[in-house]
């Protein structure tokens, strides 16, 4: 751990993948911004990597003031072992009072590891952060700027706020697709340290023998409005209508995780805790009962739509509109309505 | 040949079946009321590392921290075919977060002494997924997440596909490592019922003191703290006797430095907990007919979430 350093950056790790950023470092820049901000200090990336350094600039455009910059071929596939020790010698020396990791299974895999050598504190899936006072119970100590680590726990039935106030820095790994993410502006001045990545003595134990990627068949985070079905639906047959909507909204089809579960639709298009967490404009939920970990990933869109024969059903209860009805018969009346009234063209045109 | 697995299981909450008593006045859990179940992946965890076992020979030992109730899931272990369960229970290590916790089981397993470590992907309460690679860290093991099938071992390596979130990849790790396991890595088995039928009155010491009064025979009313005490004993030789007793060791027979336990031992506190309340019955209700849908998706268009 590191003392308490009121002057130390806030630093977001840059995850990285055969030389391609994560969503998530840049969906945290903004939070990041506004946490620095608040503190009075700059925000820095931490990008580690092979051959990384052309991301550099990207960092910056979308807001980051300084990347610290580790290039080594060792670096090229991710290893907890080394990027914990150059990340440890990285906080030891520049003594940053907030780290932001992504709570990606790198980022889940780093952070703790990173925590468990500093003996500092981690809070893991974070979905906020704010900066805060806290008065300790115990002690009476008052603690002015912290970094609030909010979270939801006990399966989305609490919201807790944890903080870290005297072993730093102050850690937390953060949710895919629950931060938007900045526009990049070309135009934005940064500062690129060059730091070495100094091994020796550290073995990295794992030996990749095979390695599997694929592309995302649909992408949630990126869609405007998504219509999405939950158990409620009924087959994957039925499921049709939903796809029909969303095609004449110009959206994207979602599904909870008993809809994927019972085989309806692909595990790529599920919405919750355990898939995808989307903010689209409009979210429409065909037959989702609205259990806590599905609202987890759907919560933050600008307009939900539920449609369900449940009135008691708990999806309404988050819902700005409503239609209790069935939904075979619901569904095609909206797909004729939205046919009929609005010329699918111009539709498209305005949901790019 | 054979190795050494250790296997870390937690007691939680089952957060399907929540209550308002789930959260004590201080933030805490009060995990007295709620239903306690066997952390799901944590069985996928065993099932690796009695499958090692069965595989390779060597011995499978199940460590659980926790109050001394938590010693179901021992025996649920045991019914299973763990050959050895170690309950660790100290008031001192009460309020320990991830890393407090990851250092007391890493007392824990140094006394212990491992070849291959396992440990469930995360637990249903928290969802932190830290125990695992911060109990590596402690142990100086080389640590591999997320385990979706075991490959085998060949002498001091292991083998393992492991997910990684947009693919999967096939890796090779020298021993002692330790492995979080995926719920989709193997199918548990069921309890034995032979076993199930032996192992159904093995105790931990703090159950015999807890359930004393039941278990004693005689006035227990009337016994002394001495003579009570010495009943405790009497009736733990007993079952060790038969191979009924669960080991329980504190955190002085760990070992452990009380500096990094419990709660002086966690940098992270709590600050506020919040219930998720449902407000309800604010939304605007269309009816299900063509009248009503016209309305909706005039709303819609003339706000322009759509059109």
């Amino acid at each position: 751990m590191i003392e308490v350093n009121r002057k130390g950056e806030v630093w977001i790790f840059a995850e990285q993948e055969d030389g391609k950023l994560s969503d998530v470092p840049l969906e945290l820049m903004s939070k990041g911004q506004e946490l620095a901000c608040t503190l009075g200090v700059p925000l820095a990336a931490v990008l580690l990597g092979r051959n990384v350094a052309p991301l550099a600039s990207k960092l910056i455009a979308h807001g980051a003031d300084k990347v610290y910059l580790v290039e080594d071929d060792r670096l090229g596939h991710y290893q907890a072992r080394g990027y914990c020790h150059l990340i440890c010698r990285l906080i030891e020396q520049y003594k940053p009072q907030v780290c932001l990791y992504g709570a990606t299974p790198i980022g889940r895999d780093l952070a703790p590891t990173v925590a468990s050598a500093m003996k500092c504190g981690l809070t893991a899936d974070c979905t906020d952060l704010q900066i805060g006072g806290h008065g300790d119970p115990v002690t009476k100590v008052e603690h002015k700027n912290l970094l609030f680590q909010i979270r939801p726990a006990f399966g989305g039935n609490i919201i807790a706020t944890i903080v870290n106030p005297s072993r730093w820095p102050q850690m937390a790994t953060v949710r895919e697709g629950v931060m938007h993410m900045p526009a990049a502006d070309a135009s934005r001045k940064g500062e690129i340290i060059r730091v070495k990545a100094d091994l020796d003595g550290v073995t990295l134990p794992l030996t990749i023998e095979e390695s599997h990627r694929r592309e995302k068949k649909v992408n949630l985070k990126a869609a405007r409005i998504i219509v999405a079905g939950g158990a409620g639906v009924g087959s994957r047959e039925n499921f049709r209508p939903l796809w029909d909507l969303a095609n004449a909204l110009g959206g994207a089809v979602g599904g909870s995780r008993a809809a994927v579960d019972l085989g309806f639709i692909d595990h790529d298009h599920q919405v919750g805790q355990t898939g995808t967490t989307v903010r689209p404009a409009l979210y429409i939920a065909v037959g989702i009962s609205g259990a806590v970990q599905h609202r987890a990933g759907m919560q933050e869109a600008a307009k939900i739509l539920a449609i369900n024969n449940d009135p008691d059903a708990p999806i309404f209860s988050i819902a700005h509109f409503g239609i209790v009805g069935d939904l075979n018969v619901v569904v095609p009346k909206i797909i004729k309505a939205v046919r009929g009234g609005v010329k699918i063209e111009s539709l498209a045109e305005k949901c790019k | 040949m054979g190795y050494n697995c250790v296997v870390c299981v937690k007691q939680v909450p089952d957060t399907k079946k929540i209550t308002g008593e789930a959260m004590k006045e201080d933030g805490t859990v009060n995990r007295a009321a709620l239903p306690a179940v066997f952390n799901p992946e944590d069985l996928n965890a065993l099932e690796a590392a009695m499958a090692v076992r069965d595989q390779y020979g060597g011995t499978v030992t199940v460590v659980t921290m926790g109050l001394p109730a938590a010693c179901a899931v021992l025996r649920e272990s045991l019914f299973r075919g763990a050959d050895r369960a170690v309950l660790i229970t100290d008031r001192r290590a009460a309020a320990s977060d991830t890393l407090a916790t990851s250092y007391i089981l890493s007392c824990a397993v140094k006394k212990l002494g491992a070849d291959l470590v396992f440990c469930g992907r995360q637990a249903i309460d928290g969802d932190t997924a830290q125990v695992g690679p911060q109990l590596a860290e402690k142990l100086g093991y080389h640590l591999v997440t997320y385990m979706e099938e075991f490959l085998g071992c060949r002498e001091r390596t292991i083998r393992l596909k492991r997910n990684v979130g947009n693919g999967w990849e096939v890796v090779s790790c020298p021993m002692p490592a330790l492995v979080t396991v995926m719920e989709s890595a193997n199918t548990p088995r069921p309890q034995a019922a032979k076993r199930l039928m032996k192992y159904k009155k093995a105790l931990s010491k703090a159950e015999v003191q807890a359930k004393a009064e039941h278990i004693l025979e005689g006035d227990f009313e009337n016994y002394t703290a001495e003579l009570k005490a010495a009943e405790v004993e009497k009736h733990c030789a007993k079952l060790a006797g038969r191979g009924l007793l669960v080991e329980q060791w504190n955190l002085d027979e760990l070992g452990a430095d009380l500096a990094w336990c419990g709660m002086s031992g966690s940098p992270t506190k709590v600050h506020r907990i919040q219930s998720v309340v449902l407000t309800g019955g604010e939304y605007k209700e269309f009816p299900p007919n063509d009248e009503g849908i016209a309305r909706l998706i005039g709303e819609l268009i003339e706000e322009h979430t759509i059109g």
